[in-house]
């Protein structure tokens, strides 16, 4: 079936913007790229959007659907009525650059501010061993394409611009607990979790979970296991109550 | 900063003239789960305070009242198995030494978390909808630090159902009848069985059974134990809700059998 679906894309850049009507053709089967595309190559030449692989696998493509932060390339255009004005946002958390480009490089930031992997100083590259059962939590973490689509749809920085500073966002709260988890990494990520990287900003509500296009289950696997691990070393509330009759709140955490 | 610029209205980012583009009824949720908090919160209250139609058929007692522990529990012979002692007060409810605790371990349940955050709370009501909140501090500062004391509550909740159990089984047996068995303790088992899954399904469970272990294939006991609890712990947003549901129901079935306005059909005996 083909029909004609009005659109309206954000097109702008820093300096300010507006949402812009058109109408483009849809056919069978296409997705929200496709009409992107076609809108480009039929009416707009310079309109920004970024894609790679239209294969929901370059995680380059995020925006906003409708107010929704989705994959423009896994966002079926069957999904929408034919009639329903179909609005396109670049991702409103981080700085646009033109139309539907964001500036993404606040993750790159978080990501530089993880310790790597540290594996145990006498093990050469080529000697680690690690069985199945002890790296299939890390493995569902690895599953991550690096869409930001849940560090866009986190309320923490999305609805508070001075909590960016503090707080690393989902997808690399979610590479410590990788990291923490995995079998031959012997660094001690607890602490710094909580102190560094902002887990006690994450009020678990799910909204990185309910936008990733990989179905991590960020919030139930990583976020809270994580925030257990920060109860194991310091919200053992005997040991708090120790420390705040004696006032050594300085002290550090066991563990 | 002026509420015009925070969040998504923030310097450098694009310039879009709403909050939030969605179209869907996204405040359908927030609303439904607050009316559902709501709602229970009232009965249990209600109940929690009525100190009458607690027990029935000299066998049942409803979850609310258990374990029994106020001196006021003599004026049902048989409903306390744990002893009276605590005043016979009416603002000391009967289950006074459980409800305050059940209360808490729901209040900081990850769950329950994410379900008052996003309703009562509106932090946010919905993913991508602004929050009204000028400032926001997570979890980070009292009192919301206090959450990470779940897992104790979760140890206290587990001798809790222990006893919920111990009343399930105990409802068999009927002072004059001996065994019997009615609709009533259909119902117990099943809000009993319901409990322990809601329970075990705990986050911070979980974490304890297994979860905190980095080397799964060195505790092979406690690794099967993990992954039988992952697998209940998908579901325990649902059974957040089943068990509200079945302690209600199963309260409601003892009021009623104990107010006389039905009887309890008997299946066995
Ligand atoms: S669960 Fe935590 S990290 Fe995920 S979106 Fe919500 S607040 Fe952000
Ligand atoms: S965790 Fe999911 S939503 Fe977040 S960046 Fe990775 S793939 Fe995207
Ligand atoms: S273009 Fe690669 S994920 Fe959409
Ligand atoms: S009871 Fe819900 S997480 Fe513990």
């Amino acid at each position: 079936m083909t029909y004609t679906a009005r659109l309206r894309v954000w097109r702008g850049d820093t300096g300010g913007g507006a949402l812009t009507d058109y109408e483009v053709e849809v056919n069978e089967g296409e997705v929200v790229l496709d009409i992107l595309h076609r809108l480009q190559a039929t009416q707009t030449p310079d309109l920004a959007v970024r894609w790679n692989c239209k294969a929901g696998k370059c995680g380059s493509c995020s925006a906003e659907i409708n107010g929704r932060p989705r994959l423009l390339c896994m966002t079926r255009m069957s999904v929408f009525e034919p009639g329903e004005t179909l609005t396109v946002t670049p991702m409103r958390t981080f700085p646009v650059i033109r139309d539907l480009v964001a500036d993404v490089s606040f993750n790159y930031a978080k990501a530089r501010e993880i310790p790597s992997f540290t594996p145990p100083p006498d093990l050469g590259p080529g000697e680690y061993r690690m069985k199945q059962a002890d790296v299939g939590r890390s493995q569902e973490f690895r599953k991550c394409i690096e869409c930001y689509l849940c560090q866009n749809t986190c309320h923490v920085v999305r609805d508070h611009e001075e909590n960016k500073p503090a707080f690393a966002g989902p997808r690399y709260l979610m590479r410590v607990a990788e990291l923490e988890m995995h079998p031959l990494d012997i660094a001690d990520r607890v602490a710094d979790v909580q102190d560094e990287h902002g887990l006690g900003l994450c009020n678990i509500t799910k909204c990185c979970t309910d936008v990733c296009p990989e179905g991590i289950k960020i919030t139930d696997n990583a976020l809270i296991p994580m925030k257990e691990r920060v109860a194991d070393q310091r919200y053992d509330p005997l040991v708090w109550l120790g420390r705040t009759i004696t006032r050594r709140r300085d002290r550090p955490a066991r563990g | 900063m002026t509420a015009q610029v925070r969040g998504v209205a923030a310097p450098t980012r694009a310039q879009v003239p709403a909050g939030t583009l969605r179209t869907d009824r996204w405040w359908l949720l927030p609303a439904a789960t607050t009316v559902g908090l709501l709602t229970f919160v009232v009965y249990g209250g209600f109940r929690a305070f009525q100190q009458q139609y607690f027990f029935a058929d000299e066998r049942y007692l409803t979850p609310f009242y258990s374990p029994c522990v106020s001196l006021g529990c003599a004026s049902e012979p048989g409903s306390a198995h744990f002893g009276m002692f605590l005043p016979d007060h009416p603002l000391i409810p009967y289950a006074a030494l459980s409800l305050p605790f059940l209360l808490v371990f729901r209040l900081t349940c990850y769950y329950y978390r994410k379900a008052y955050y996003r309703s009562v709370w509106i932090a946010p009501a919905a993913c991508a909808v602004p929050e009204p909140h000028a400032k926001y501090t997570g979890e980070t500062r009292f009192p919301l630090i206090l959450q990470n004391a779940h897992r104790y509550l979760f140890y206290l909740t587990v001798i809790i159902s222990l006893i919920n159990t111990y009343d399930a089984i105990v409802a068999f047996r009927h002072p004059d009848d001996g065994f019997v068995v009615g609709i009533g303790n259909v119902v117990l088992l099943a809000n009993v069985v319901l409990l322990w899954c809601y329970t075990l399904s705990c986050h911070s469970c979980r974490h304890v059974m297994g979860g905190r272990l980095t080397h799964f294939s060195k505790h092979p006991v406690r690794y099967r134990i993990w992954t039988w609890i992952s697998a209940l712990n998908t579901r325990h947003a649902t059974f957040a809700w089943i068990t509200l549901g079945t302690l209600v129901v199963t309260d409601l079935y003892v009021l009623l059998v104990a107010s006389g306005t039905i009887t309890d059909l008997r299946l066995v005996g």
